[in-house]
């Protein structure tokens, strides 16, 4: 066992550990001594192939196919340097003041969150994509809404020389997208800020860590950590969590704070998603430029879903689609012709969907599809078919239709589908981005587990900052969000530097 | 999971139901299939490799039920029922038995460069550039 010891010990380094490395960075320079333990590689520019299966691998928790417990969802999230922010499209949107007036967290005002999140949006290059660089899925997309009155809207993206790979979710291969992985670490880098890779963490006690470095493997992708592989025990005055709403609460329960935190592993939401494709007569092609430009909210109040473009690859898409067989590789020949949308329902915290450890400490997700989740996916399936014929698809598969393939002249069928779907977990393919919850912040231990600044209840140099503090879902993509809370947890951190450390 | 000899063929049957196209395979084409199959299960729990070999096995037995043969033997329009049937099943746990096995055979099969191709899949790192 090698023993380190430090001021501070960031574990994670995606939207919210990034941000808490770059806004602490400066107390290096007074002489404390920071570091960031990341469980994923830091690749090299070069290893950004865009290669689905070989980058799903490199980049995802179990390659992007992490299971729920029941086994009726999967869910992506990333581990390497960046964490998720390395694999998303960049979509950066302010919080819902709706939403954080409903989280009623104490000392957590909307106009502060708001803030922050556009102090992180002019740092990373948010902006609208300019008309030209608009791909034809979406303008499809806003061609679909425009004829039936919907109202779409186009996302802000944190983007600097996109050249429209469209390989977002595999890492960009181009260095264009803006996550904590181009910005904040390098930044809290060259401020003094130490990042170990390949660095898990197994647990946390009084003021000390346990962690297990892990050499490279033979053929793996990305540099080797700076620490030999080995186990560590890392001290340090003050522990970030920001492994983000899987792993976070995960790793507070093995470190057994399960005992005093009743709430430690609930209110995990994640916003279940399916992806929608449809054959248009002409070339779309997915698979040039932007993927995610544009989104539809209108509904995400009364019928609880959103709506967004996408742009996944062929397994991807094969997963994602309904049945197999001749009616499915059918959709698949056609990929140039596909358009893409992916269906967002607003899912509520729900008693049974939380985290926990198995007997080896691998984290759990349990997850069930409420009836308002159901009929959101539902519903927003139905919509989405109909943005693709207005839009002028051919035909569209629609996975929640017993036979999944409407041809145009059957549009009439959606109607009934809407009344009699066929929503099977286990059957349906579902999948989920954006996690949170589980480490919520609240009042006290009764209803949270930490308070409005991130604080874990009852243990003064213990700090949780990414989405795993969320109350309840964020009903948008969350990492905006994420940033401004984090950087309100460095800031209080910075505040109490004095006692703290 | 190595794919043992005992469930290869099983695998391959499913694969070919589940994406036709697979059976214009050579053997080069299916043990690159397999290969990228057995690197994505390596990482998982040994518990769910065993469950995903017992299901092939039951599959290849819940043929000789309902159809009197095994699932390899059947013609490719039982083989989609006897599919059809795991895939609808009033129990959810085989519903998610199948799904996984089905994911399965689609990355195997579109994992392939060459299936990418035949799709007409082509990014380019240099995006709009590589277009005009």
């Amino acid at each position: 066992m090698t023993r380190r010891s430090y001021d501070i010990v960031i574990i994670g380094s995606g939207a919210g550990g990034g941000t808490v490395a770059q806004e602490l960075s400066p107390l290096c320079r007074e002489g404390a001594r920071i570091a960031v333990l990341e469980k994923g590689p830091k690749l090299h520019d070069e290893e950004f192939t865009g290669r689905e299966l070989e980058m799903a691998m490199a980049l995802y928790e179990d390659g992007g196919g992490f299971l729920t417990a029941e086994r009726t969802m999967t869910l992506a999230f990333g581990s390497a340097y960046g964490g998720s922010t390395a694999v998303y499209t960049g979509t950066s949107l302010e919080p819902p003041q709706r939403i954080l007036e409903r989280w009623n967290v104490p000392q957590l005002t909307f106009a502060d969150v708001v803030q922050r999140a556009r102090k992180f949006a002019a740092e990373n290059s948010v902006h609208f994509l300019e008309e030209g660089l608009i791909n034809e899925n979406n303008r499809l997309f806003v061609e679909g809404c425009r004829r039936l009155d919907f109202e779409a809207r186009q996302f802000p993206v944190n983007l600097k020389g996109c050249r429209g790979s469209s390989l977002c979710n595999l890492g960009c291969p181009n260095r264009a997208k803006q996550g904590t992985d181009r910005v904040q670490l390098p930044r809290a880098e060259r401020n003094g800020v130490e990042v170990i890779t390949r660095c898990e963490v197994l647990r946390i006690g009084e003021k000390t860590i346990d962690a297990r470095v892990c050499g490279k493997p033979a053929g793996g992708k990305g540099e080797p950590s700076p620490w030999e592989p080995g186990e560590y025990q890392i001290d340090a005055k003050v522990i970030v969590v920001c492994g983000g709403a899987v792993n976070s609460p995960a790793l507070l329960m093995r470190s057994g704070l399960a005992r005093t935190l009743p709430r430690l592993g609930h209110g995990f939401t994640c916003h279940p998603a399916i992806i929608m494709v449809a054959e248009h007569d002409r070339d779309v092609t997915t698979f040039v430029g932007h993927p995610k430009s544009f989104y539809l909210d209108q509904f995400a109040e009364r019928d609880r879903f959103l709506l967004e473009t996408c742009a996944y690859f062929p397994f991807t898409t094969a997963k994602a689609m309904s049945g197999f067989g001749a009616e499915h590789s059918r959709f698949l020949r056609a990929f140039p012709r596909l358009q893409m949308i992916l269906v967002l329902a607003c899912d509520e915290v729900d008693e049974h969907n939380r985290v926990g450890v198995d007997r080896s400490g691998r984290p759990v997700v349990h997850y069930r599809f409420t009836p308002e989740v159901r009929r959101g996916l539902v519903e927003g399936a139905i919509a989405s078919a109909k943005i693709f014929f207005a839009a002028g698809a051919a035909r569209v598969h629609l996975p929640v239709a017993e036979a999944p393939t409407i041809e145009r002249a059957e549009a009439g069928r959606l109607k009934q589908i809407a009344e009699h779907p066929d929503f099977k977990p286990g059957k349906l393919s579902i999948s989920a981005a954006h996690l949170q919850g589980g480490c919520a912040m609240g009042r006290g231990p009764a209803d949270s587990v930490t308070d409005g600044y991130g604080r874990v209840h009852g243990i003064p140099w213990l700090f949780v900052a990414d989405s795993s503090l969320f109350p309840d879902s964020l009903e948008i993509n969350p990492y905006l969000t994420i940033m401004a809370l984090a950087d309100r947890v460095a800031e209080t951190i910075r505040q109490e530097a004095r006692t703290l450390l | 999971m190595t794919m043992s000899s005992a469930v290869r063929p099983v695998f391959r049957a499913v694969v070919a139901t589940v994406v036709p196209e697979a059976e214009q395979l050579d053997e080069s084409g299916w043990r690159e299939l397999e290969t990228l199959a057995e690197a994505a299960l390596r990482d998982r729990p040994p518990a769910m490799v065993r469950q995903l070999q017992l299901f092939l096995r039951s599959i290849q037995w819940l043929a000789v039920l309902r159809h009197g043969r095994r699932f390899t033997s059947l013609d490719p329009e039982r083989r989609v029922r006897v599919l059809t049937h795991l895939q609808d099943h009033s129990i959810e746990i085989i519903r998610c038995g199948f799904w996984g096995l089905r994911a399965l055979a689609f990355l195997g099969y579109y994992g392939r460069a060459e299936a990418l191709r035949a799709i007409g899949y082509s990014p380019d790192p240099r995006g709009w550039e590589a277009r005009r």
